[in-house]
């Protein structure tokens, strides 16, 4: 399990390719299920006083199906806290402008008072943040923090939540969890205290999981094992997830469905394979160009995509990756490029990469 | 520092406590900031924060000669206080036949044997008079905080916890009793009191130091209120209340406890000036450090140190107070971390 992560994390999109799986991904693009979360033409503006109104997304729309896992990437800044944000209504309460849908089972959860937000949030829908140690309450036994979320959601006593406690502890693969039910998050190890959080979050059984770099503060071993647990965990109960993330690596070993981001829109959409074999996007491509490849011949150099997001254009008037594109022509900086889809894939770009096998 | 009681600039007063509230604000920023140079540098999360935090300031502490001198200052103070009747030599209410046999309006006898420090103005012993008088400087001291700071933790949870218009009368309210030079305001309370005793003195200081403690702890609980650990207990759908007293106000606790051991040191002051102006007991049998400086200042000229040991008294505790909490705040700042 772990093994097969950990190879594709340095191998995506390969002929390692699993027919399985990817029927599987494309009965949910098909087969017409009913999406668990259909988000549509997100949009969230922070407004400042003295400073100009800045949009961090810019009419974002995906959908997640019950079960799938979908891949939100892109590079710092580009607004991929700030939708999981919106999407779970924990944006600051002033200062900030939310439009667009965000169905989740047919209700728009952008319409719902805070009440029932608040019974909505930690039961159907979960969230795990990047960071794990400043995630936890420093100052309460991580066994609280577990059985707290329990007796908020599944109305339990504290005393009939702690055996569930423990044993969520002990599926998350937390040794002697009688012990850590008691320890404070500093006496963890950063990946425990991730498996910690996972469990909390996993407690009341929710649907749809956000993930927000959820291993991006471990170091790497311990990363593959927490995308390996997060993987079993959220096959096994049938969880979709929400995968946040900078590192095409991720997402290579988890995500039936990739949105790249850029600059608060997306930008191209596809199966996790065909999107890895085939990219489209000159920045997914220098995304994928930029991360080491197993089967890449030898010597040959990484090509990281050039400038940075403060090169940015305005989408409003121009491709907003236009100045750091490889491959850029006239109309790229003169009109907004639309989202296309077509063959189950969407891309945003007038001069997209050629289709090479 | 202690903030002297007449501070003549009341903003300067606030901007002093709005930086303490930042400093340990801050302390999860700075956390934060500091685990992310670790993480680059060996790709592992290092524990920081919790206990490590109050292991590594008492490693500190420990060998920081200020602290040792305050705490031993307010060891020895709070066991004289407590032990008093056991400790003084003689009863300071009773007048002792000795004292009173040299006792005329024109000589107050010095030190003899049996009594150290000669005789008060009625002939009762000074020693043992200074003794008891440190209990009920104790008690003013002590009880006039623990209520400021109840008043205060009540105050500043309201403002912190809901934010908004009650953020916003709530401090409006504690500004003002801020603008209030804090001993004339507690001047001022005092003496609507009918008739003084020592709980007027302890009202008046409590009521004095609840905005101190109300806009630290305010401030603290808007750094919380931001922090990754409320925002993950929001996600999880947590209670309005278990967010406020669970997860913010525990973590907003610790300044505010800090700074406590230096308002007792003011508080002591501010008790003694009180009774000093006569506003506090006035029943004598039960000598208080100010109340004996104040029936001092007439004998002034003959008999200095009359006034001199009390005054004594006071300087020495203040300052413990303040030594131990002045060090234990440094040592809790994470900013002086080395
Ligand atoms: N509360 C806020 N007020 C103003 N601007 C904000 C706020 N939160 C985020 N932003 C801005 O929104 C943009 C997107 O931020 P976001 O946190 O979503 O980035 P990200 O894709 O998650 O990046 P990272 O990979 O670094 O986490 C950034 O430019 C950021 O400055
Ligand atoms: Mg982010």
């Amino acid at each position: 399990m772990s093994n097969a992560t950990a190879s594709s994390t340095t191998d995506p999109g390969t002929d390692t390719t699993n027919v399985a799986d990817r029927d599987k991904a494309r009965r949910w693009r098909e087969g017409g299920s009913e999406p668990l979360l259909r988000v549509r033409d997100l949009r969230v503006t922070f407004q400042r006083q003295g400073a100009e109104p800045f949009e961090a997304v810019q009419g974002v729309s995906f959908d997640v199906h019950p079960g799938q896992t979908v891949g939100l990437v892109g590079e710092s800044g580009c607004g991929k806290s700030v939708t999981s944000l919106a999407i779970m209504g924990l944006l600051p309460e002033r200062g900030n402008k939310v439009s667009g849908t965000v169905d989740y089972e047919g209700t728009n959860l952008l319409e719902l008072s805070d009440q029932q937000m608040r019974d909505k949030r930690g039961k159907d829908i979960a969230m795990v943040f990047q960071d794990p140690l400043s995630s936890l309450n420093p100052v309460i036994p991580i066994g609280l923090q577990v059985t707290e979320v329990l007796e908020r959601h599944r109305g339990m006593s504290r005393k009939a939540a702690t055996p569930v406690a423990r044993e969520l502890l002990d599926r998350v693969g937390i040794p002697d969890p009688d012990r850590r039910l008691r320890d404070y998050p500093h006496q963890l190890s950063g990946g425990m205290r991730q498996r910690a959080l996972i469990a909390i979050a996993l407690a009341c059984q929710p649907r749809l999981l956000i993930a927000d770099e959820p291993t991006t503060a471990l170091d790497v071993t311990i990363q593959a094992q927490i995308l390996a647990l997060l993987k079993e965990l959220v096959e096994e109960t049938g969880t979709a997830l929400v995968m946040i993330t900078h590192d095409l690596g991720v997402v290579a070993g988890l995500c039936d469905e990739v949105n790249v981001l850029y600059g608060g829109r997306i930008v191209e959409r596809g199966d996790r394979h065909d999107l890895f074999a085939q990219p489209r996007h000159p920045y997914t491509n220098g995304l994928l160009a930029s991360i080491p490849r197993m089967d890449a011949p030898r010597g040959q150099r990484l090509v990281p995509i050039p400038g940075s997001v403060s090169d940015n254009l305005p989408w409003t008037s121009a491709c907003a990756f236009a100045p750091r594109c490889s491959q850029p022509i006239e109309v790229c900086t003169q009109k907004m490029p639309e989202l296309e889809e077509h063959h189950q894939r969407a891309l945003r770009c007038f001069n997209p990469v050629e289709v090479s096998r | 520092m202690t903030p002297s009681p007449m501070d003549p600039r009341p903003n300067a007063k606030k901007d002093r406590i709005d930086s303490l509230a930042q400093t340990a604000g801050g302390s999860g920023a700075t956390a934060t900031a500091v685990k992310d140079v670790h993480v680059g540098a060996a790709g592992k999360v290092k524990d920081t924060g919790g206990v490590s935090l109050i292991a590594s300031a008492w490693s500190r502490l420990r060998r920081n000669p200020v602290f040792l001198i305050g705490a031993a200052i307010t060891v020895v103070f709070v066991l004289l206080a407590l032990f008093a009747p056991l400790i003084a030599p003689h009863d300071a209410s009773k007048r002792l036949p000795q004292l009173l046999e040299n006792l005329t309006p024109g000589n107050i006898p010095g030190p003899m044997s049996g009594s150290p420090l000669g005789s008060d103005e009625f002939g009762r012993d000074l020693l043992s008079r200074l003794i008891v008088g440190a209990r009920q400087t104790l008690i003013v001291g002590v009880f006039a905080t623990l209520f400021g700071l109840t008043g205060g933790i009540a105050l500043g949870t309201l403002a912190g916890a809901f934010g908004g218009w009650v953020d916003s009368l709530v401090m409006r309210v504690v500004d003002v009793m801020l603008s209030v030079p804090s001993l004339l305001l507690a001047v001022s309370i005092a003496a609507l009191a009918p008739k003084p005793s020592q709980w007027t003195v302890i009202i008046a200081i409590a009521t004095v130091q609840v905005p101190i403690f109300a806009r630290l702890l305010r401030g603290s609980m808007l750094a919380q209120r931001g922090s990754d650990h409320v925002l993950a207990a929001r996600a999880l759908g947590v209670k309005q209340s278990s967010i406020v007293f669970r997860h913010m106000l525990p973590n907003s606790l610790g300044p505010v406890i800090v700074q406590s051991t230096l308002v007792l040191a003011t508080s002591i002051i501010d008790a003694a000036a009180l009774s000093f102006l006569g506003l506090g007991n006035p029943d004598d049998r039960q000598p208080e450090w100010g109340q004996m400086l104040g029936a001092a200042q007439g004998l002034i000229q003959d008999y200095p140190h009359l006034a001199f040991y009390p005054a004594a008294c006071i300087i020495v505790v203040a300052l413990g107070f303040t030594l131990m909490g002045e060090s234990l705040r440094e040592a809790l700042d994470p900013k002086s971390r080395r």
